[in-house]
């Protein structure tokens, strides 16, 4: 476990070299706060302004978070159907892709003109942009399963539901868990992005607001809110990752 | 073709299968007259001629012939993983697909499920297969553990059961693969060239284990293999295919007593019938030596 050890402070001194550059940069050019803010206005920012801060903060959570669970639901499913379904498959992708190829910005003021400014069109985004990684995955893992472990179970008398459960699933889970991973950083992409555009509440909101204001430090405060619930949320998958797809990623491993 | 039916007696076997009880007069596998031909159109390759085969409950019979010669095809048609083109498929009295009896597999490749461990993996027939799936997750999980840990004892296997399949070698990979095919005690048992990929000790070694597991449970066995040894040793009953599309040459009895050894493959009956049935296979290969193909 030395290695990880290892990895874990080289990963923490990289982001505080990062800071410290930053700081110093700003200090030796002479920045204004109003172009680029130091590193520690804006951690003094969020300090003195986290009751304001923290409402909004759980508003994008909670709103990401339904957003992301739907489309890991939608996307599961029509992944799960083309992925066992040769037929779904050639049928289908052709307008998946040509639904994932449109920019995500321009549907924004569509589910605003049909559900009104707030929390359902950012759900929305949050959901479009996110289930199309899942959908993939889940499809590819489905579709490339090995003809020889599902003879195993066919021989044996097994129903497709069956190999599905046993064989299908478990051997997608990888990439489940790959794609789960883009998948929630995008859902917040999604959410902040409608939150900008047509809403009162979020931290979307906020920087908006805050840059209309002039009040830099406090869009970079938003900034770093979004940055720090996007790495919990990846390190939370990746740990659940670990966890159920270790057989996969066995190589880092010692054998016991 | 001299096809002998011997009905062999199952004495003090605990009869699991009640829809073909050994000694019920049906052969445990009959094909007739069936043929595969893989693709459509223009692409059709056929793969197995008309061929009729009979295998009688609790029979050895191993399968030999040149490489693609149908072999598998035929063990695929047994599992009911294929559908035959033409003709009938007949398994425990009945079509293929009714599953009358209960069916052990085992390929040359162990094709163990890398996200289990060995015991979940050996333990997935009976997770599957009436009627020890509607157990499974009653008290009877802790009595299926101890028959899997039993089997793997029997392999030497001992003290993997909690491993991961990439801990292992291939040798007892194919051990555990062995043990897959058995633990739900099937009345058929279809090995294709389950020890292909071994070294030659490792193979010898599992003959052993294989011969010892089907005289202690005496399932029906279909093993195709090209390795003639292989076959002699374990097998009672050896049918030789021709070349693509394949169709039984030759059907021959082997009267070894049991249980066999392998200095009994270095007595001159056994090395007579290995030429004969060499001879057999070079001919359906087009009856050309590989050092007569390199001059041409």
């Amino acid at each position: 476990m030395n290695y990880a050890i290892k990895r874990r402070v080289s990963a923490g001194a990289l982001i505080v070299s990062f800071f410290l550059v930053w700081e110093v940069l700003c200090i030796i050019l002479g920045v204004s706060d109003l172009v680029l803010p130091r590193p520690s206005q804006v951690f003094y920012t969020l300090f003195t302004r986290m009751n304001v801060l923290w409402p909004h903060m759980v508003q994008t959570l909670v709103t990401t978070m339904i957003g992301f669970a739907l489309g890991v639901a939608i996307g599961v499913v029509i992944g799960a159907v083309i992925g066992v379904s040769r037929t779904a498959y050639d049928t289908a992708y052709p307008l998946l892709i040509g639904f994932s190829s449109i920019p995500k910005v321009a549907v924004v003021p569509i589910f605003v003109l049909w559900f009104g400014s707030g929390t359902v069109p950012a759900i929305l985004t949050a959901i479009v942009i996110c289930f199309f990684p899942i959908v993939v995955n889940i499809a590819t893992g489905l579709a490339t399963t090995e003809p020889e472990q599902e003879d195993v179970l066919k021989a044996l008398g097994a129903s497709k539901l069956d190999i599905l459960w046993n064989v299908g699933l478990p051997r997608t889970m990888p990439f489940f868990f790959a794609s789960l991973k883009v998948a929630v950083t995008y859902a917040f992409v999604g959410t902040v992005l409608s939150e900008t555009v047509a809403s009162n509440r979020g931290i979307g909101n906020v920087m908006m607001t805050a840059s209309s204001n002039f009040d830099v430090p406090l869009v970079f405060s938003g900034l770093f809110i979004l940055a720090a619930l996007g790495v919990a949320l990846y390190a939370i998958f990746s740990a659940i990752e670990g966890r159920v797809t270790g057989w996969a990623t066995r190589k880092n491993e010692i054998p016991a | 073709m001299n096809s002998m039916q011997t009905s062999s007696p199952l004495s003090g076997v605990p009869q699991t299968d009640a829809k073909a009880a050994p000694g019920s007069g049906f052969p445990a596998v009959e094909l007739s007259q069936a043929s595969v031909t893989f693709g459509q159109g223009d692409q059709q390759v056929p793969a197995l001629s008309e061929t009729s085969l009979k295998i009688a409950d609790g029979e050895f019979l191993a399968l030999v012939g040149p490489s693609g010669c149908g072999k598998s095809t035929i063990l695929k048609l047994t599992a009911g993983l294929i559908r035959p083109t033409s003709g009938a498929v007949i398994v425990g009295g009945r079509e293929v697909e009714a599953k009358a009896l209960r069916i052990g597999m085992a390929f040359q490749n162990p094709t163990m499920l890398p996200w289990l461990t060995i015991e979940k993996n050996v333990m997935m027939p009976l997770k599957i297969v009436r009627p020890f799936r509607q157990q499974f997750h009653a008290k009877k999980k802790t009595e299926f553990r101890d028959r899997v840990h039993a089997l793997l004892e029997d392999v030497g296997l001992k003290g993997f059961a909690n491993h991961f399949p990439w801990q292992l070698s291939g040798g007892m990979l194919q051990r555990a693969n062995l043990c897959r095919a058995l633990v739900h005690e099937p009345r058929l048992l279809l090995l294709d060239e389950p020890f292909g990929a071994l070294d030659q000790f490792t193979r010898e070694e599992l003959w052993g284990t294989l011969q010892d597991l089907w005289l202690k449970l005496r399932p029906t066995v279909l093993l195709v293999t090209h390795d003639l040894k292989e076959a002699g040793y374990l097998a009672e009953r050896i049918c030789v295919m021709s070349a693509r599309p394949g169709r039984i040459l030759d059907d021959s009895a082997i009267e070894l007593p049991r249980p066999r050894t392998i200095e009994m493959t270095f007595e001159p009956g056994f090395v007579e019938l290995n030429q004969r049935l060499r001879g057999l296979i070079v001919n359906a290969r087009g009856g050309v030596r590989p050092s007569q193909e390199s001059r041409t």
